[in-house]
């Protein structure tokens, strides 16, 4: 079996987050890594490779230091990487990113399963998957909570807002996985030691055919008009209980007319 | 006026208030059309009319509901090529963002998602977000095609204004790439007989602190008829469902009011509700960092404070 997953370099989350000049996110000024929510899919998809046979080649586009990224999941245990490198790129909407992301999965060739995160950690619209399923005509299986692979099928628990579902469809197939679905493993010092070894490939637009134009933000299909930072909340009433908490509590909620 | 196509959220058609929400946003920007995909259209009817629909299509197809998201999306593509939408306005849950992502590459159209306001502005909708975990706040538009935007609830105040819209019933052939992630078993999630997570004016959330005793915080989030919700703490203890975490990998809300007990307050448990009006914690640690964010908080342990907040509440009922 032959996995392709697709994972992001975010911004930490731990850290002040904020925008460029021109309105797009800073993925300079704030340390980067490889966002948290596809360690799962990572993980997944070493689960799956080991229990059978296969592949797993890890999918990146973004700037230079994205390529921490891919080393992670390399050391994780995935045994190729890709990172889509261009200047064109930066500023790139969803749709665009969508589009650069399934003409690589086109170039990796032969994917049984295309697995990603459920959101990324900064952008956090969890629509990537979606689009990637749309453009390349595959089934789209997202959310898994629980995957299996028999018989040439996929099938996942999905847990919606308003029901659990059980969804099944042929490989190829495009998944995404949720944070309920296993425990990412840590990097051994073996595995840090072997991703230095490991084939890790460079592909600029022009290697995959797309246009610099359809993509970054000239391209995007949306528009950031300002961003303000949220005003910090004023300082609260904190109180220790000395046994009236609980009441103090209640007053508080009864003076702000929720009782 | 051109139309506003508004999907409606609902069950077996019981119509969700984000729905009400979203016809409230649509009349700002044209005449709002609903689309109501599956069955119990009778049962939704009513609530469609009242918040202003003036007109509903209506597509009832066992095809379209077998086959996961990729079905519906081809419904509102033909409908956006069929009626030029001024937009087209879908609820910000798993599956209406999926719907408009596949929606959005079908038009060539512009995405955003998770709005917590839209406006009418000049050249289309203005939206704002609130992003980087409720750090910032974000106008936004789109700028190619039809503005395709995912709404959260308690985006809007639902008006009722009383309409009677007229229903065309729409036919669709599924294309066969539509038709390939079947579901195959579908379990409607347990009442808990509580308030919806993310429509609910009152939210208690019980984490680490409660080591897995959720019964005081579901007593006190009674005596206010408030929903639950739990950290991922909580959750990835085995504590409390997964349905109801609150944070950036749960549902992110916005209440009135937000009562975290026993939660330390970590950026993961903030995205999903540093933007509520009013903040209350309970914590054993001083130095939590959800005091930084209350407006109101008890050093003590949530044991002894719970439950006698909940005895003054019930009292102060009378």
């Amino acid at each position: 079996m032959k996995i392709v997953v697709c994972v992001k370099y975010v911004p930490d989350a731990q850290a002040e987050r904020t925008f460029e000049q021109d309105l797009t996110t800073d993925r300079t000024s704030v340390d980067g890594l490889l966002s948290e929510l596809d360690e799962y899919a990572v993980e997944e998809a070493l689960k799956l490779v080991e229990a059978a046979e296969g592949e797993v080649v890890v999918l990146t586009m973004g700037p230079e230091q994205a390529t921490d990224a891919v080393r992670k999941a390399l050391q994780m245990g995935a045994h190729s990487g890709v990172h889509v490198l261009d200047d064109a790129i930066a500023g790139s909407d969803a749709p665009a990113t969508s589009l650069v992301l399934a003409k690589a999965v086109e170039k990796i060739g032969g994917a049984d399963l295309v697995l990603t995160g459920m959101a990324s950690t900064d952008g956090t619209m969890s629509v990537v998957p979606a689009m990637m399923a749309e453009r390349l005509g595959l089934p789209q299986v997202t959310m898994a909570s629980e995957l299996g692979v028999e018989n040439g099928a996929v099938t996942i628990r999905r847990d919606g807002d308003a029901s659990t579902e059980t969804i099944t469809a042929q490989l190829p197939a495009l998944v995404s996985v949720t944070d309920q679905i296993n425990e990412p493993r840590y990097p051994s010092f073996k595995g840090i030691m072997a991703a230095k070894k490991k084939p890790l490939e460079t592909w600029s637009l022009a290697d995959l055919g797309v246009d610099a134009g359809e993509v970054g933000q000239g391209a995007a299909w949306t528009t950031v008009e300002s961003f303000t930072a949220r005003p910090p909340r004023e300082a609260g009433q904190v109180v220790q209980d000395e046994g009236e908490g609980g009441a103090r509590l209640a007053e508080f909620l009864v003076s702000k007319k929720f009782v | 006026m051109a139309e506003v196509l508004v999907l409606v959220d609902h069950v077996d058609g019981a119509v969700r208030k984000t729905t009400s929400e979203l016809l409230t946003i649509a009349r700002r920007l044209g005449e709002p059309s609903a689309v109501f995909i599956g069955a119990g259209y009778d049962r939704a009817a009513a609530v469609l009319a009242e918040f202003g629909a003036e007109k509903v299509y209506t597509v009832d197809d066992d095809q379209v509901t077998r086959y996961l998201v990729a079905p519906k999306a081809e419904v509102l593509a033909q409908l956006v090529q069929q009626t030029s939408p001024a937009a087209v306005l879908i609820p910000s849950n798993t599956e209406g963002k999926e719907i408009a992502a596949r929606l959005s590459i079908k038009t060539s159209s512009g995405l955003i998602t998770d709005a917590v306001d839209v406006q009418a502005g000049e050249g289309g909708p203005v939206t704002t977000q609130s992003v980087f975990a409720g750090s910032y706040t974000v106008q936004a538009k789109v700028t190619q095609g039809t503005p395709i935007i995912t709404v959260k609830p308690n985006s809007a105040t639902p008006e009722a204004v009383n309409s009677s819209p007229s229903t065309e019933a729409v036919t669709i052939t599924l294309s066969a790439a539509a038709t390939q992630a079947e579901v195959t078993d579908r379990k409607p999630r347990e009442r808990s007989g509580r308030p919806e997570l993310n429509e609910a004016a009152i939210v208690v959330s019980g984490g680490r602190g409660t080591n897995g005793d959720f019964a005081a915080v579901e007593a006190f989030a009674d005596s206010l008829g408030a929903a639950v919700g739990a950290s991922r703490a909580a959750v990835d203890a085995g504590w409390y469902p997964h349905a109801n975490q609150v944070g950036q990998t749960g549902k992110q809300v916005s209440p009135q009011l937000y009562v975290a007990a026993g939660i330390s307050g970590a950026i993961q448990h903030r995205a999903g509700m540093q933007t509520s009006k009013m903040i209350v914690a309970v914590n054993k640690d001083e130095e939590a960092p959800i005091f930084e964010l209350v407006d109101f908080g008890v050093v003590g342990d949530l044991f002894s404070v719970l439950p006698q907040a909940t005895d003054a509440v019930e009292k102060s009922k009378g």
